[in-house]
């Protein structure tokens, strides 16, 4: 029985494109033919929007990029703005940064556990991932007041030192975690129908991820060890004792215990920034009104779903004149249709999920 | 002493009826709102707990919503499949409790009353007949909303519903076999007299009917025609307000009408258990119809729980699970059992 090539849309108003993406589909019957992202339902003109505020007032623009995880977000923007002043951060500050950045992994990671056991069908696995979650966002509200569009970073340093209590509640959601994705970890990882839906689904070879630019978790899924984290340290990551969890595979199981993995070296990682907090000042001295010499600058740090890069050109003046984001989600999304081709409809969901795209950073 | 006329010949089948509509509604407010507590609790929330008691009477005011919601027909849509496939779904479903047993009959001042509408020496053959005409409904529910998403999960529907009333039926031969009878009354009057329920007889006939019966209902892990992460709502997707509630309601009645089938089929209907164990005599005197009820609210239960612990099968792996293992493990539990019945 031959069936006619459906046009499907899928999107911007489906239940697991995990916000408004849309994909064109042409499937046949259940197999997919063509897969097309069409973007832009999530835009906000970002990188313009960039040139009319100040380099400070640009901080919380941040938030709402991957608003999964904007504490990525902002150290990202900043990194670059401190590298483009030429300006030293003191230790302190670094470390608090990196246990800020390493639980909004944590959070980031969790919550995609949730979606993509969703996805899959699952569905209390979301309540547990976002359960874990919880506890870092706890700490994010101690520290900042925000729980998702956290505006925890400042130049030159964080708004606030680490008290008691902030240090406490890390201690509680560092302690509770791994208890927490055990038991998520004993649903599926050897679950069959879990092994079959993501065993040898979306395959992606390590020389066509390098091709399309794929960073992350998806990256090293694919057996390439690349992690910004340790082949070029920033905010003193080189002080820490961690491993790159790297899988040959690259499917769509490989990335899930990729993530799991990542969640165990986040809290490792947390953990020693938190022992070996320095003493000193957490915040440098910085200009009221922030003028930066001319000049242009590429920095790009490993957030949760890959490389984010931010490119800044400053014309002298307080505010920059062109900004340009490296988001990972938006170059990662380039390689699904790779990935579906020839693939089962359902698979197209779980293929998706095991991205981790959010579409705040890939609209912009 | 008789009793009236106008009672024996009015009265009664009028009450009957309307207990067979009312006791399946009954059924699946009890089972939403268990379904909907339960998943909560197993996720780590508190569920539905404002309307009545622990809310209770949360499906009632969902239901209530759902009556004064728009009724939207899409322009497209064929519109007398449209209208008459919740119809098809929910009366198949309810129509098949006529003919399930609620318990045994008893006598009232020289007047025997039967705790069922209709009885028939085929009963079984008939309620599985019943059952299957729910797919038509979904069939052309999916197919006059004249839209993908409906469409496809339709086409999953049939593939899935055909494909497992085969094994369903063959590990029914299996009971037949033993019970030498299709008359759902005489099925667990065998199991009283044998004092062994078939379950424990036919334990491969039992899981097999179980897993074939959550497939039959579109139930998770099955529940790929409505599986929302990937066809929004599947085959319903286009339908809202009553409409909507129908499919819902034949959903829950189905899988009612299921465990009510495992029941009488492989764990005594309303027989107390232990009929061997003489200390344990004490358990025949709470009424039947409240073992059968306790019985069949355990297996409502095990239909959630598997719910809020599995992730959803792939369509490839479900037809596979049907055709590589149901199947042949149920053809050859059927040979075997025949067999063992011809021997014995």
């Amino acid at each position: 029985m031959a069936f006619k090539t459906i046009d499907l849309n899928m999107g911007p108003q489906h239940p697991s494109t995990h916000g408004v993406l849309r994909l064109r589909l042409a499937v046949d019957n259940e197999l997919v033919l063509r897969v097309e992202p069409v973007l832009g339902y999530l835009h906000r003109g970002m990188e313009k929007l960039w040139e009319s505020q100040t380099y400070v007032q640009a901080v919380p623009l941040t938030d709402r990029l991957d608003y999964l995880a904007s504490l990525s977000n902002n150290l990202a923007y900043i990194l670059a703005v401190e590298k483009l002043m030429g300006l030293e951060v003191p230790k302190r500050a670094q470390y608090i940064r990196v246990i800020l950045a390493e639980l909004q992994r944590l959070a980031s990671h969790l919550a995609w556990l949730g979606f993509m056991a969703n996805d899959i069908g699952a569905m209390s696995v979301l309540l547990y991932g976002f359960e874990a979650r919880e506890g870092v966002l706890d700490v994010f509200e101690a520290y900042s007041g925000g729980r998702l569009t956290v505006h925890g970073m400042r130049i030159g340093g964080v708004p606030f030192d680490l008290d008691e209590r902030v240090i406490g509640l890390v201690r509680r959601a560092l302690d509770e975690i791994p208890r927490k994705v055990a038991d998520i970890e004993g649903l599926l990882s050897q679950n069959r129908i879990w092994l079959h839906r993501t065993e040898g689904i979306g395959v992606l070879s390590a020389a066509d991820a390098v091709a399309y630019g794929v960073t992350g978790p998806a990256l090293r899924a694919s057996g390439v060890a690349w992690d910004i984290r340790r082949d070029v340290p920033y905010s003193s990551y080189g002080d820490f004792d961690f491993a790159v969890p790297v899988f040959g595979h690259g499917d769509v199981y490989d990335r899930y215990l990729v993530r799991v993995e990542e969640i165990r070296q986040s809290l490792r990682i947390a953990g020693q920034a938190l022992e070996n907090l320095p003493p000193g000042d957490f915040r440098a001295r910085v200009p009221r009104v922030l003028k930066i010499p001319p000049g242009e600058i590429f920095h790009s740090i490993e957030a949760p779903k890959g490389e984010l890069g931010f490119y800044i050109r400053s014309d002298g003046s307080d505010k920059p004149e062109r900004v340009k984001m490296r988001s990972p989600s938006f170059l990662n999304l380039q390689a699904l249709e790779l990935m579906c081709k020839e693939n089962l409809f359902s698979d197209v969901v779980g293929i998706l999920g095991s991205l981790d795209v959010v579409l705040g950073e890939v609209d912009k | 002493m008789t009793a009236h006329p106008l009672v024996v010949d009015f009265l009664i089948p009028v009450l009957k009826i309307a207990a067979v509509i009312l006791y399946p509604l009954v059924m699946v407010i009890v089972m939403i709102w268990m379904e909907r507590r339960v998943v909560a609790l197993i996720q780590g929330r508190l569920g539905p707990n404002r309307v009545g008691f622990e809310g209770i009477l949360q499906p009632a005011a969902d239901a209530f919503k759902l009556f004064f919601k728009e009724d939207i027909i899409p322009r497209q849509a064929d519109r007398f499949l449209f209208n008459l496939s919740p119809v098809l779904v929910l009366v198949s479903s309810l129509l098949a409790f006529c003919f399930i047993p609620l318990g045994e009959s008893f006598r009232i001042k020289g007047y025997t009353l039967t705790l069922w509408v209709a009885e028939s020496p085929v009963g079984l053959l008939l309620v599985l007949g019943l059952s299957s005409i729910g797919v038509f409904g979904i069939i052309f529910g999916g197919w006059a909303s004249n839209s993908k998403y409906p469409l496809m999960g339709a086409l999953r529907s049939v593939v899935q519903i055909l494909s497992y009333e085969i094994p369903l039926g063959m590990t029914v031969l299996t009971v037949i076999f033993f019970s030498r009878s299709i008359d759902l009354v005489a099925i667990v009057n065998h199991q009283k007299d044998a004092r062994i329920w078939f379950g424990f007889l036919l334990p491969v006939s039992f899981v097999v009917f179980w897993i074939s019966g959550i497939a039959e209902t579109n139930r998770a892990p099955f529940d790929l025609p409505e599986a929302e992460s990937e066809l929004v709502a599947g085959y319903h997707t286009e339908y809202s307000g009553m409409k909507f509630a129908f499919f819902y309601i034949a959903e829950y009645a189905h899988m009612v009408l299921v465990s009510s089938l495992v029941v009488i089929l492989f764990f005594g209907g309303w027989l107390p258990p232990f009929p061997n164990v003489a200390a344990l005599a004490f358990l025949h005197r709470i009424p039947g119809f409240l073992w059968y009820l306790a019985k069949i609210m355990f297996f409502l239960y095990l239909y959630v729980w598997i719910r809020a612990t599995l992730p959803r099968y792939r369509f490839d792996a479900l037809i596979k699970l049907a055709w590589k293992w149901l199947i042949p493990l149920s053809a050859l539990n059927l040979v075997a059992v025949a067999v063992l019945r011809y021997v014995l």
